[in-house]
């Protein structure tokens, strides 16, 4: 009893704050791996769930889904917490760890090519398969290992990337680049996203609607790994091209699909990739008033 | 689970030590003085962006559709009817309405990062001239006609 009172306690405050909460909308990029340079509004708490469906040859095909947390601690740095899980069929269902990730934007305006700083700390389990990036050589074959193994391998990871991205008459160019450490003594580990975006529609209707293009924007991402500090390149690694549409609804819903093929044979074939976010605004003024702010 | 849960409250204190860091700039001295700021910063627009015209210039069109994307991304700071809040100052004061169209445009464009207002050329370009629509519309408190 003791242990389920935090999840209650926690479960209701993110219940109430999704149905009190006035919606807002901060249009939402396509993307599921790469990251833009839009930072979350100060204040404001984007909740989403993301599920990825993976094929998986000579083994079971399983389902691998996060919840994030993502806050607009101020306009140029957003904090964000993952807890993931998944689920492979025919075997089990495991929470498989967490991450911790920062944003920070180091320039004060807009320039053609806009830079955002990475942090992330993880600590997940060898059974993790969400594949929100992919590194070093990370390839299908690892994904083999059961539940009831993987889950005995406990992994503590640094990540840093290096964010670039450009808007330009509407387009979006985002260019991720990722360097990962296994604090157990393993090497650096290396990755990159890709990204491309843009709305359908550039002009606002006048009249609120749910289904005018300019709430859809759709792109493509590509991503995979490049291999590690003794091994660099793309010699036995994975990649992955990704068609993307973003849904945002007026009512501060945004859904995403996203189906990525595998390009080469260390890929998954087939990942579709789908998620629901729903941005909550002024969360931090109303956690404050909750605990007796003013 | 057990081994998860001493970091995973390591997390959540972080997170928030975080949300106290946003609550930090509350004071109404902070809040006239960052409006000052925001305000000040108008007048940083380069002249290129300034001397913009407005696209959408005298259509009712765009000030209905600026309407409405304001009510989506930006009243929740600047309140419903633009007249500012706590987080935002407000877009009815002279300082805003007195400004070029251009000007207003650059702001949108490149917020003011360091005092709160966020980057919003995630917007296209149009529906940011359509949003500069709006806010020129609404006049300073006495001549507005919208309350």
């Amino acid at each position: 009893m003791k242990s389920v009172y935090p999840k209650c306690a926690s479960g209701i405050v993110v219940f109430i704050a999704l149905i009190f909460a006035s919606p807002l909308q901060g249009q939402e990029s396509p993307y599921v791996v790469t990251y833009d340079h839009y930072l979350e509004e100060p204040g404001n708490l984007d909740i989403e769930y993301f599920s990825t469906f993976g094929t998986q040859r000579a083994g079971n095909d399983f389902h691998a889904f996060w919840v994030e947390f993502e806050y607009g601690v101020k306009a140029w740095w957003t904090t964000e917490v993952y807890v993931e899980g998944q689920t492979t069929f025919g075997e089990s269902t495991l929470f498989t760890g967490y991450r911790w990730e920062n944003r920070v934007r180091p320039l004060k305006r807009e320039h053609l090519i806009n830079p955002i700083l990475y942090f992330e700390y993880e600590r997940r389990s060898g059974a993790d398969k969400i594949l929100k990036e992919v590194e070093g050589h990370d390839v299908e074959a690892d994904f083999l290992t059961p539940n009831a193994q993987g889950r005995k391998e406990h992994n503590h990871e640094v990540e840093l990337k290096l964010i670039l991205s450009s808007t330009v008459k509407g387009w979006n160019f985002s260019e991720n680049f990722l360097a990962a450490k296994n604090l157990a003594n393993n090497p650096w580990e290396f990755g990159y996203a890709l990204g491309a975006s843009h709305p359908l529609g550039m002009k606002a209707s006048a009249a609120r609607c749910n289904l005018c293009r300019e709430n859809f924007s759709a792109g493509l991402e590509m991503f995979g790994g490049l291999g590690d500090r003794h091994s660099f390149g793309l010699k036995d690694t994975s990649q992955y091209l990704a068609p993307a549409v973003a849904w945002n609804l007026p009512s501060g819903w945004t859904l995403r699909f996203s189906p990525a093929f595998g390009l080469n044979d260390n890929s998954h074939r087939l990942l579709l990739r789908w998620g629901v976010s729903r941005e909550i605004s002024s969360f931090g003024e109303m956690l404050g008033r909750f605990f007796g702010g003013r | 689970m057990k081994e998860y849960m001493s970091p995973i409250s390591v997390t959540v204190a972080l997170l928030l030590a975080s949300l106290a860091v946003t609550q930090q700039d509350t004071s109404f001295a902070d809040k006239y003085s960052r409006e000052a700021g925001v305000y000040a910063e108008l007048a940083k627009a380069p002249e290129k962006t300034r001397s913009k015209r407005n696209p959408f210039e005298n259509d009712s069109q765009a000030i209905a559709a600026g309407q409405n994307l304001f009510a989506r991304h930006c009243s929740e700071c600047h309140g419903n009817t633009a007249e500012g809040s706590k987080r935002a100052p407000s877009l009815r004061a002279e300082e805003v309405q007195n400004a070029a169209p251009g000007a207003i445009f650059w702001i949108l464009t490149n917020g003011v990062v360091r005092r709160g207002m966020p980057v919003w050329s995630k917007l296209p370009a149009s529906q940011r001239w359509q949003l500069v629509s709006f806010i020129k519309s609404l006049g300073t408190p006495s001549t507005s006609l919208l309350d």
